[in-house]
This record gives C-alpha cells, structure tokens and sequence, in this order.
C-alpha cells in the first residue's frame, strides 16, 4: 500500500478544485434556475436542485472508486468498456425511452440514465488505447480510418437516436488524432469541408464564393514567388468580371450574380492555366484547384441537401444549425437567452433575483442554457468567471496530459481535453448566439446525472491516470 | 517516433482565443449593450390596470341614480387549454358551440399565449356558476370589470351613458388604452374626468407563458386606483321621473330650471329609453335598434331641437319694444282679425285695440307684428340693417341664438338671423321690415331650443339675469363647481321692463276666460306663463309653453314642447302646470287633469300630414 500516499501526493489539486468550484457554482446556479418560493429547502428532493445534490454525492462515491481501482484496468479494459458501451446504445435504440424527440435513454427503475453520456469516455479510452500501441502511426492511411471507425461508430448510433448534437462531439476527437500527428493539410481540408458545409446552408452563395476568391487570392500571393505574374492574373481576372458582367447586362441575360463570377472565373481560370503550366506554377496552380473544387462542393452542398437527403434528414440537419428549433419562430431562444445574458450588466441583478430564467423566458433553464443563469445573476463577472474557469481547466488539462509518460494516458488527456472544449464552444456559444443551437450540456454546471457523471468519470479516469504517472513505464 | 509536442501550443492557442472572443462577445452583451436590459423589463413584467370605481350619481335629495355593479370577463390563454366539457361551458355562459369554437378560434389566432376575451360582461349570477366550474376549464379565467346600474332606470338623456374607447381617442389621449371604457353621451361625457377616477396599475412578475409569479418588488411600484368623484345633480328625480311620465307617448321635451340658482331641476326629452338598454353585452344590439327608431329617443331634445319659438316670442319683442320706447305699456295697437297690409295679412281673433299686457294676455298677432316693424323701422336708428343688429343683441342678451354654455353635451346654437343674413338673402338694402314681420310673432327664420326658452323664463322670474343653467350640483372632494356658473349674468333689459311683460303672462294664465293658458293655472299659485304654437311644415304645429311660479319670488322656471301638439294651450299648458304643482306642493290636486295627459297619444301625429 505505498503506492496508496503516493497517489494523495500524486493527485492534481488544482484541478480538482477547479473541479469542485464548477460543481458548486453549477449547482447554485441551477438553485436560482428552478428556484420557487414553495419550496425552499435545499434538500427538497422533488426540485432539480434536491436531485442535483445526489448527483454530487453519487459523484463523489464515483470519484472515490476512480481512484481506488488499479490504473492499469483502464487501459486494460478499454475495449471491452468500449465494446459494451456499443452495446447499451443499441439497446437504446431497441428499448430506449423517447424524451424530446430522443431516443436516448435507459429507464432503470427510477433512475434514467443517457449511455450517449457516457460513451464519450469509452470511446476516448479505446482511441487512445488503439493510438498508443506500440508502433502505431497515424500517418498510416489503414491507421486512420480505424481510429476514424472507433470514433464513428458510437457517433452514428447515437445519431440513430436522433440525438444529433451529441453525436457532433465525436468530431472533436480530430483535435486528438491532430496531436498525434494528423497531416495539418488532412486537418485543414476537413475544417475548410465542415465550414464550407454549414456556411452554404446559412449564407448566401455570392458572399461564400466571393469570400472564398478573395482567400485564394490571398494565400496565391503567399504562395506565388513571381509577383509579377501574380498581379497579371489578377489583371486577367479582374478583366474577365468586367466583360461577363458586361455581357450580361448587354445581351440582357439575366444571369445570377454567382453565375456571373463563376463564368468570369472559369474563363480567367482557362487563360491562368496556360501561365501556371508553361512557367510551372504548381502551387498557385493547387490553389486555384482548391478554389474551383470548393466552389463545386458548395453547389453540390445544395443538391445533396435538396435531392439527395430525406425530409427527416434535413429536419435534423435544420436543426441542428438552428434553424428550426424554436415553435415561437427562428431565433426566439437565442433572443430570449441573449436578454437574460445581457441583462445582468457588468455584476448581475444578484443571486435569486434574475427574473428570464425563473420565469422560463428561456427554455432548458437548468439543463442546456444553464449559462443565462450565471450571465443574468453574477452578470460580466460571473459569466467571465466561468470562461476563466474552463480555460485555467483546459489549458491545466493540456499540461497535464502533456507530462504524462504513457502515450495512453496522453491521448486520453487530449480526448478529455476536446471533450470538455466542444461542450464549452457550442454551450456558451449558443447562448450567445455565436454557435448554432445544438442542445448539449455545459460541463459540470448544467443539471442532470449522466452528465455529471460522465464528465466525473471522464475527467477522474485521467485524474487517476496522472497520479499514478511514476508507476508504470509503458 | 516523431514527436508532435509543439501542437500543443496551436491548442492552447485555440483554447485562450476561443475564451477571448467569449469574452469580448460578454463584455458587449452584458456590458456596452443597453438594450437587453430593457427588454428584460418587458419580458418579465406585467403590467395589469386596476380599474378604479366610478363615480356614483345622485339627485339633489341624494337619490342614488346611477352606481356600479361588478360584471366579469371570460379570458381565456389558448395554449393553456385543455379538451373540456364545451357543452357544460357554453350553457353556463349562453353560448352555441359554434359560437364558443368561433371566439376560441379567435383567440388562437390573437396569440396562443396571451389572454383573450370570449365573453365580455357576464352577469354575477352567471359568474356564482362559472366560478364553481372554472378549475375544469384549464386556460379560462374570469377578469372583474364594473358596470353602471340605474336603480331608478330615469334621466337617460341627461345621464348618457358609456363605451369603448376608439382608436381615435386612444391616438389623442395620453390616458386612454385598448379596451378602456368612456363616457360617451350625458354627464358621463362631459364630467368623465371627474368620474373616472384614475387608473392605478399592478406589476406582476410573469413567466414566458405568461402565469403570473409574484408581485413585481413586493408591490413597491405598484399605483392605486383613484375612485372616481361622486356627482351629485341639481336635479330633482322625482320631478324628473313625473315629467318622464306626462311625456310618454308624446314627443317633445320639458326643461325645468331654478331661477335663482340657474339649476336644473329636470330635463326631459321624449320618447326616453330604459338607461339599462345601453349597458353591458345587450347594449350593440339595443343601440342600432334605437338609433334606427323613427322617433329617434337617442336624440335630445331639450337641447338639440330646435323650434321657431312661436307666440312665447312675443314676451321677447314686448320687452325689447319697451326699451327701445317703441312702445309704451299703455300705448295700444288695434287688432281687427289680424294685421294688414297692402297685400300682407296676418291672421288674428280679436277685434279690439290692446296694449302691451293684453296683447300678452291674449297673444295677439297683429299688435306684435306691429310692434316688431316699429322696432325695426325705428327712426332713431341709420337703417334697418342697424336696428335689426340692435334688435339682436338685445335677443342674444337674453341668452338665445348662442349655446347656453350648460354642463351637458351636444347643445346647439338655435338662430337668430342678422342682416347680414338677410343681405345675403335678398341682396343689401333689398329687404324691408315686413318681409321680416313674421319673426314679430316667433316665427320665421328664427330657432331656440327647449333650454333656452326655459333659461328665458328664468330670466323674467328673476326680472332680468341667469346663471348659466347646470345640471351638477355638487362634485365631492371639490368645493366648486365650474367658475361659469357662478356668475350671474345680466341682460340688456331694466327690472321695470320685465315687469310690465310679467303682468301680461301673469293675466295669460290667471286672466279668467278668454286669456289663452287659463289651462296652466292654478287655485294656489300664481303661474305666468306664455303660450306659443311653432309652425311645422312636417305635421300639425307644436305646442310650446314656458312659465314661471311663484309670481313673486318665483322657485320653479320651465319651458314644455310637445311635437304635433297643436296650440300651446292645449298640451303644452297643462303639463307646465302640474310640473309646477309637482315640484311646488309635491301632489297633484287635479286627477283628471293628470290622466288627460296620461292618456293621450300624440306619438301618430307627427306622421300625418298637416291638415289645413
């Protein structure tokens, strides 16, 4: 029983009174949130924040048992946790219970449990068991795809459940396979293949091709080592906008103005391709193919949204951006959740005074917009708070998974990481209408079990993991 | 194994950027960013008006007549609703399915979220049963409003009566919302600021679906209702009501008015309607049916009809012939059957010559028609266009041709033509003084109104000023009422000149046989009085008559119409004279007398032809 102080000594403080500060500050935030005047006790049982306090206490046990299992179990048992996981969620499926159009939960007597919760550790431990075998490189396109097939299965099974927004977590585990070496051209053609998805469900053509031709000029002049040619291109360019447009109103076409800057460019593009072949211009020539590959994948967006998918399927997709959420019309919760943020002011209208969120001006008070709580009762401070929080959290996290020894625990530690930092983003983002509105929780602040404990075990596992880092050497 | 330790960087980066630009995104929302706060406010507040009583009314022997009774309001929020037993629903609040799903339906489209009304006004009776029942109706509710009651259902003109603000209103006034409810006729109209009160309003703290939480800081901005002021009216109501009574089945209009105060002590206008038509859900329906009623009972007559006034003229010229030293009350005219000349003929019954006080005493035609030339072809004055101008302003003196003023709405002007009127007529300089000599004998172009020749007898019982005549007595919480009608107002006549035209209505009435209002008189109270009759192109001519009583230190002032009544003796009179007896001794001595006007119809009359 050495090992037993040494992991008391072992054992990162820091976050752990991260920890407990955001459980705390979470739970007298959800107090507020459901807060009546009948019922005042804070061990009333029958409130959220009666329920709220066993999740705590249930926590803490958890926490305990974390840290007196043996570390190797982790690593051990990965796939078989990861295994048996799989399995619950396509229990799910078969005899799950239906909550807010969510085929995701398990009804265990008076206990509901949400196994999509709690995938996400079980998955970071088999990814990271799988990346920290001996002699495994990501480089390795075979590699990629079955750590890609780890992460992909749970994600799709929980998209079965309609339970899109927890289904996008998994994405986050890019950031993972990133620090462990993922090409930053894969990284950056997969960011450019999300943005330019999303962004032409949102926007206007024009504005996403005309934004796209100005970054391609851009990165063209980074590129091209003869600026002279750089500026004749643009020349060629320029010219041929002007002719087609020209044209157009000429000959009375009446042609979109999309239409027009493609027929420009292509033209342009016909003409640059001369130049680039004969004095072998290979980047700018890569760059001018990106353009038009991204520009034909923003139409195809299009097509594939109209043609291809189903009408469920781009209900989820709406959804899922936002844009059909809301029965009191597009933009009622952002809007109500912006008012209740923006008016706390600088140090909040104080605790139990907050008047949007008590009244359910915002929905998922206690649960999703958790945040409107701290932002209209502690106001800028509060709410800056919380980002300190979760950034000290974050970045400790990063140092910590940074110092370890295993490449599992590392990995782990960089799953944790992602995990944490894409709730963040999207939950605080929605609220202030930055990111769309995808109904995940923010953690350890937002009420509810599963995800208290899933991001418990989550965190604690790796708490674990790092404490008995001088153990093993493997 | 190559080692990408560094990439740690870039994500520490992203998470340290990411934070930032929350930060920044916080610092406006919450910071620099004013206009969440006050969407907050109208968020989370609701403001409901608590609607002060109004003002109760009573007579000048503290009758109550008008006060108010609670109804109740059925709301209802859409999205709170629940399946229900419609059945049950529209049998307790009288209503036919289709009708209950069609204002249902109507709410839904209003908004699923905020309160609609589905029945307005619904009886105590209806709200003892509803109230039982409620808690089956999810989503229904009961807001309480007040009603006006009329325990005396008397004085409907003069009380007039109340209704929903119009948009109009609504853009012109700082005061007025949707749904509030204002005086629209009566004195209801004209003292609606005093009583209305003035609204209060209640802060409740409401959640998104609008349910009500709690008061909003324990009620601290909270504002009382004010109850409006009581009124109290000169008015006697039994007086009132008698004079409603003698008018039934008659059209015209009785004013009555005290001299030395100028209030009124009962104005009616005939046919009337029950004050209790026009309240509460049945009033839409009640209202077009009156309006469209050919005897038009909304209309006012004592104040916007306007009538030749006839022989009770007469006492006019006579007044204004003394002052002018046209005539002298001895100096005598001489009537054979009418006056004469040229081709010019007034019709007239006597065959004697009278001075001032027996042309009075028997109306005659031809010595006013005389008289009125004289006053008109006076040599002391330039011209005609100068004495008729002279002539009229000794009429508006008297409080003709000009709205009195009074506290009640709606009065017209009546008409007393001047010579620009007639220059436009006939062309300056074109027209004579017989051409006018109609207007000697009241009739012409000339129109009063029933209040104005009831303030003319006020103003010769109190031989020669009134106070504006006003139907409130008193406001409580007020020591005054208006400054205008307090002062006492003078006419251009000397006391001597009333006088000698008291003598002639005195022998009117009390002259014996032959006098033309013998029927107005009295055993034991001197009434003067004069009879007139006003030509009516539409039907048989109106009997007019207006009086004062006692002779000396005369109490009571009163002018009666009655539309198709023929001469002023034969309707007019009689009426005057038991009013008179009313208000002076409380009860009728003449039985027979009373139900002779009871009993009469003169409601076909108008409807007739004239027959000549």
């Amino acid at each position: 029983m050495v090992g037993r102080k040494n992991i008391i000594n072992n054992i990162d403080w820091i976050t752990i009174i991260l920890y407990v500060i955001m459980v705390f500050f979470g739970w007298v935030n959800i107090y507020a949130a459901v807060y009546n005047e009948e019922h005042q006790s804070i061990l009333d049982f029958s409130q959220r924040y009666g329920k709220q306090l066993i999740w705590i206490s249930a926590s803490v046990v958890l926490i305990i048992l974390i840290f007196l299992i043996d570390s190797k179990f982790y690593s051990f048992f990965s796939y078989p946790i990861y295994g048996v996981f799989l399995i619950l969620l396509v229990a799910v499926l078969i005899f799950g219970k239906q909550i807010h159009g969510a085929k995701s939960w398990i009804e265990l007597g008076p206990v509901k449990l949400q196994p999509s919760e709690f995938t996400k550790f079980a998955t970071n431990m088999a990814l990271a068991q799988f990346l920290s075998a001996y002699n495994i490189s990501i480089k390795k396109f075979k590699n990629l795809v079955i750590a890609l097939v780890i992460i992909f299965v749970p994600a799709f099974l929980i998209l079965l459940q309609n339970d899109t927004g927890s289904a996008l977590v998994y994405s986050v585990f890019v950031l993972v396979l990133y620090r462990e070496g993922l090409s930053a051209n894969l990284l950056f053609i997969a960011l450019l293949v999300a943005i330019l998805f999303v962004s032409s469900l949102l926007v206007n053509k024009l504005y996403i091709i005309v934004a796209l031709i100005t970054l391609a000029i851009i990165v063209y002049y980074f590129v091209t080592l003869r600026k002279k040619l750089f500026f004749k291109t643009i020349i060629i360019l320029l010219v041929s906008i002007v002719i087609v447009i020209g044209l157009n109103y000429v000959l009375k076409l009446q042609l979109q103005n999309y239409y027009l800057l493609i027929i420009a460019l292509i033209v342009a593009g016909a003409l640059f391709s001369i130049y680039a072949y004969r004095y072998k211009l290979k980047n700018s020539f890569i760059v001018f193919l990106i353009l038009i590959g991204s520009i034909a994948f923003t139409f195809s967006v299009d097509y594939f949204y109209n043609n291809i998918l189903v009408d469920h399927q781009r209900r989820r997709i709406n959804i899922l951006l936002g844009l059909e959420t809301d029965p009191l019309g597009i933009g009622y919760n952002v809007n109500q959740s912006k008012i209740a943020i923006g008016s706390g002011g600088f140090s909040g209208k104080g605790f139990l005074q907050g008047t949007q969120t008590k009244y359910n001006f915002v929905p998922e008070q206690s649960t999703d917009f958790i945040f409107c709580t701290v932002g209209e009762e502690w106001g800028f401070i509060g709410s800056f708070g919380v980002i300190v929080l979760f950034s000290l959290l974050l970045i400790r996290l990063i140092l910590l998974a940074e110092r370890q020894r295993s490449s599992y625990s590392r990995i782990y530690g960089y799953g944790v990481v992602g995990i944490i930092f894409f709730h963040f983003i999207i939950n605080i983002g929605m609220t202030i209408g930055i990111t769309p509105v995808i109904g995940i929780p923010l953690p350890f602040f937002s009420y509810g079990g599963s995800s208290l404990w899933s991001f418990t075990i989550l965190l604690f596992i790796f708490l674990k993991l790092d404490a008995s880092r001088f153990e093993l050497l493997w | 194994m190559e080692s990408y330790a560094n990439r740690k960087y870039l994500i520490i980066v992203l998470v340290v950027l990411i934070s930032l630009i929350y930060s920044i995104r916080l610092l406006s929302l919450q910071v620099l960013d004013l206009s969440y706060k006050l969407s907050a406010d109208n968020n989370a507040t609701r403001y409901v008006a608590q609607y002060p009583a109004r003002g109760r009314i009573y007579d000048r022997r503290n009758r109550l007549l008008v006060y108010n009774e609670a109804a109740y309001d059925l709301l209802v929020i859409p999205n709170q609703m629940n399946a229900f037993d419609t059945t049950e629903l529209c049998s307790i609040i009288d209503f036919t399915k289709e009708e209950l799903l069609v204002q249902i339906q109507k709410a839904r489209k209003y908004s699923y979220y905020k309160p609609s009304v589905i029945v307005k006004q619904l009886s105590a009776k209806v709200y003892a049963v509803l109230q039982e029942k409620i808690y089956k109706y999810q989503g229904f509710f009961v807001q309480t409003r007040t009603l006006r009651k009329y325990p005396l259902k008397t004085a409907s003109h003069i009380l007039g009566y109340l209704g929903e603000v119009d948009e109009n209103i609504i853009k012109n006034s700082k005061y007025y919302k949707i749904g509030d409810y204002i005086g629209i006729n009566g004195i209801e109209k004209s003292y609606e600021e005093e009583l209305r009160g003035v609204r209060g309003v209640k802060i409740y703290l409401v959640d998104v679906h609008n349910r009500i939480k709690g008061s909003y800081k324990d009620g601290k901005y909270d504002k009382q209702a004010i109850a409006g002021n009581n009124l109290v009216l000169s008015i006697d109501e039994k007086l009132q009501e008698y004079g409603e009574k003698l008018m039934q089945n008659k059209i015209g209009s009785i004013v009555v008015i005290e001299p030395e105060t100028g209030e009124i002590l009962a104005l009616i206008s005939s046919p009337t309607y029950n004050p209790e038509l026009l309240v509460g859900r049945v009033k839409s329906i009640n209202y077009s049916k009156l309006v469209n009623d050919s005897l038009k009972p909304l209309f006012n007559r004592a104040l916007m009809a306007q009538y030749p006034p006839g022989s009770t003229f007469k006492i006019v010229n006579g007044l204004i012939g003394l002052k002018e030293k046209i005539i002298k009350p001895s100096s005598r005219f001489r009537c054979s059957f009418g006056y004469r000349v040229g081709n010019f003929y007034q019709a007239c019954h006597h065959d004697t010559a009278f001075n001032l006080i027996s042309a009075i005493q028997n109306s005659c035609n031809a010595y006013f028609s005389m008289a009125f030339r004289n006053i008109l072809d006076d040599k002391k004055m330039k011209n005609i266009s100068e004495s008729l101008e002279n002539w009229r302003r000794d009429v508006i003196s008297l409080g003709l041709g000009n709205k009195l003023n009074c506290d009640l709405p709606n009065e017209v002007n009546g008409f007393i033509p001047s010579a620009k009127f007639y220059d436009r007529r006939y062309g300056r300089g074109r027209w004579k003084s017989l051409m006018l000599v109609a207007m000697g004998i009241g009739q012409g172009e000339l129109l009063t109104t029933p209040i104005q020749m009831a303030n003319l007898a006020a103003i010769i019982a109190n031989r020669g000023f009134y106070y504006t005549p006003h139907i409130v007595k008193k406001i409580e919480g007020k020591d005054l009422i208006d400054q205008r009608f307090l002062v006492k107002r003078y006419t251009l006549f000397d006391s001597s000149q009333y006088k000698v035209i008291i003598e002639g209505m005195d022998k009117a009435v009390n002259g014996g046989y032959g006098s033309t209002a013998v029927y107005a008189a009295l055993p034991n109270i001197r009434i003067c009085g004069k009879t007139g009759t006003a030509e009516n192109p539409h039907g048989e001519d109106h009997s007019i008559f207006m009086a004062f009583a006692p002779k000396d230190n005369p109490k009571i002032a009163i002018a009666v119409y009655v539309e198709n009544g023929g001469y002023g003796a034969t309707w007019a009179a009689p009426i005057t004279s038991l009013m008179i007896e009313k208000y002076l001794c409380d009860t009728i001595s003449r039985k027979y007398y009373e139900n002779r006007i009871l009993e009469a119809n003169l409601l076909d009359r108008g409807r007739k032809e004239k027959h000549n």
